[in-house]
């Protein structure tokens, strides 16, 4: 499935780019080139060829694990992923954990508070949520944090003038397994903001469906059994209710999870976080073709990845999904 | 007879929505170890005693006056914390559908042995050797790995032979067996009740016996109160009431019962004229 899904964004991109326009020679030509230089860089990056013998070509070089060199950057598509996914990895899964904790926390308070007054205000707020994109989500955390009481880094994943010796290129990981604690905090702080902007509208989709999925549960026979028993509500909740909510939640919030990582080319551009998103839109001004080619199967392979693991959590989750 | 367990007292409860008497001035006594079957149509009030008992009334229902004496204590005033004490240690539900009472995303051992831990504050060890040796009393074979099992893996009659062994884990005073077979197939259905009454023999426990089924009634009760839109019409042995009805709601709801021993007498429904009648009674105070 996977495999098959990958090779049709691999063609419906590779096509794309070639029928839209834009050309990437001229983006890198001096002005006053002549016709023949032109003919000859061409030629030089195979782009004089069909379009089909050049899809021949990609397919068969990506094949042999060649992603092909960038137009615009001189360095091997493969580097450069090898060097910013990582950054994009960390940021969505920091994202994602953070919009977990949030939707189920604000469910759960939102499930126990339904009788008071404080019910409607949490809908309301969630409402409002709902409401606003990511990226306005940026743009008010860097008004709030970074020019009113600037307090966080507005840009970078990391203080250019901290020993940076890493051996992986998954920063926040590797300083929390070897315990760098300055240089830890300081990958958090530059962390915060964007993984906020994105973890927010999650959070919010996410609270929206559980609570509902919450409310239903709890109007169960088996809560109502586990009442009588003497258990609080916030045991109900927690021990009774939420193992059954959250597997549609948590299947809705893979499908969401999606846009969030959409979402990340615009959030790692507002705060010049070097993941691919921030790469993409570089590759994309510059009409580099095999960059724009590789980012493309790389956010392919990430959201395939994402849905796949959400499938396990619904299971993991849901004991009716699991066999024998 | 012993000492009552379950005296209720001119219980009397109305709709919040329009006041409309949900219960009319209902007395009825339970003593240890009794089966009351508690008899009547949709709406007649049946379930909303059993609800009333257990604190578990909806918002839309208030009660208005009487009182539930439970082992001499009024459940009615009772402070709450003390209450849900209580009740969790000494009154246990069985409800009506086994397929949503059983926590579908629990094991069966994690549901049988809460409230030995919750209430009892029993060890792991000790509430787990208990829920095997109720299962083995509610004759479910392998009990080792029903224990394991989550509840979508068991049929409907396995989990009501479940949740019978839970109700009886904590060795209640009283059970409210609230329609528990109405979801069950007819052959699962004798099973169950068989059960039923050999447990509540072997504990000496009292139950409330909720149904709309008088076949039912005749198979596990002692004694039956009838109701009709809220008020005690008919109460007594079941031998008496089944056999001789004095009021004439409660002949023609026999009258009504598919008779296996004599099928040339078809089906009688209830006429009309008769539940005209009744309602205007009962609305009469």
């Amino acid at each position: 499935m996977a495999a098959i899904t990958l090779t049709g964004v691999g063609v419906a991109i590779f096509v794309l780019l070639r029928v839209v326009p834009g050309d990437p020679i001229a983006m890198m030509i001096s002005p006053g080139a002549s016709p023949a230089d032109i003919a000859a860089l061409r030629a030089h990056y195979g782009l004089d060829a069909g379009i089909g013998q050049q899809f021949v070509v990609w397919a068969r070089d990506l094949l042999r694990g060649d992603f092909g060199v960038s137009i615009s950057l001189h360095r091997s598509v493969l580097e450069l992923l090898a060097e910013r996914l990582p950054a994009t990895l960390e940021l969505a899964g920091a994202a994602f954990v953070v919009a977990l904790l949030l939707g189920v926390s604000v469910s759960v308070v939102a499930v126990l508070a339904s009788d008071s007054k404080v019910a409607p205000l949490i809908d309301t707020v969630n409402g409002l949520f709902l409401a606003v994109p990511d990226f306005i989500w940026a743009l008010l955390l860097v008004l709030t944090f970074g020019v009113f009481a600037p307090v966080l880094p507005l840009s970078g994943r990391i203080d250019p003038s901290l020993d940076t010796h890493f051996t992986t290129p998954f920063y926040l990981l590797e300083s929390l397994l070897t315990l760098r604690v300055a240089l830890f905090s300081d990958i958090c702080k530059h962390m915060i903001m964007p993984t906020l902007a994105l973890a927010l509208p999650l959070a919010a989709v996410l609270t929206r469906v559980l609570k509902e999925s919450l409310r239903e549960a709890m109007v169960q026979d088996y809560v109502l059994l586990a009442r009588l028993k003497g258990k609080s509500r916030l045991r109900l909740v927690l021990q009774e209710a939420l193992r059954n909510a959250i597997a549609p939640a948590l299947a809705l919030t893979g499908v969401q999870f999606t846009f969030l990582i959409g979402g990340t080319v615009i959030v790692e551009r507002i705060f010049s976080y070097p993941g691919i998103g921030n790469l993409a839109i570089d590759a994309v001004i510059n009409r580099d073709l095999p960059l724009i080619q590789g980012l493309t199967l790389a956010f392919g392979a990430l959201f395939i990845l994402v849905n796949i693991a959400v499938d396990l959590l619904v299971v993991a989750a849901n004991p009716r999904l699991r066999h024998g | 007879m012993s000492a009552p367990i379950l005296v209720i007292d001119g219980l009397s409860a109305v709709s919040q929505r329009d006041g409309t008497p949900i219960l009319r001035r209902v007395s009825l006594t339970l003593h240890r170890g009794e089966t009351r079957g508690l008899v009547g149509e949709s709406g007649a009030g049946k379930s909303t005693i059993g609800k009333a008992i257990l604190h578990i009334l909806p918002s839309a229902v208030r009660v208005t006056a009487g009182q539930i004496l439970f082992e001499d204590r009024d459940l009615l005033t009772m402070p709450s914390a003390p209450l849900r004490r209580l009740i969790g240690e000494r009154i246990a539900l069985i409800p009506q559908d086994p397929m949503t009472a059983l926590n579908p995303g629990r094991r069966i051992e994690a549901q049988l042995t809460d409230g030995l831990r919750l209430i009892r504050g029993a060890s792991a060890r000790t509430a787990r050797a208990r829920a095997l040796s109720l299962l083995e009393e509610v004759h479910i074979r392998e009990p080792e790995r029903v224990l394991r099992a989550y509840p979508h893996e068991l049929s409907g009659g396995m989990r009501q032979r479940v949740l019978i062994a839970a109700a009886f884990a904590l060795e209640p005073a009283l059970i409210i067996a609230d329609e528990p077979t109405t979801a069950l197939d007819v052959t699962v259905q004798k099973q169950i009740l068989r059960l039923l009454r050999n447990m509540q023999n072997a504990h000496g426990t009292a139950v409330l016996f909720v149904t709309h089924d008088l076949g039912v009634v005749a198979q596990v009760c002692d004694s039956v109160t009838l109701l009709f839109g809220g008020k005690v019409i008919e109460e007594g042995p079941v031998a008496q009431v089944l056999e001789a009805p004095r009021h004439a709601y409660a002949r023609a709801l026999l009258d009504a019962c598919p008779r296996s021993d004599h099928p040339e007498l078809g089906l009688r429904p209830i006429p009309a004229e008769l539940i005209a009648r009744l309602r205007r009674e009962v609305a009469t105070p």
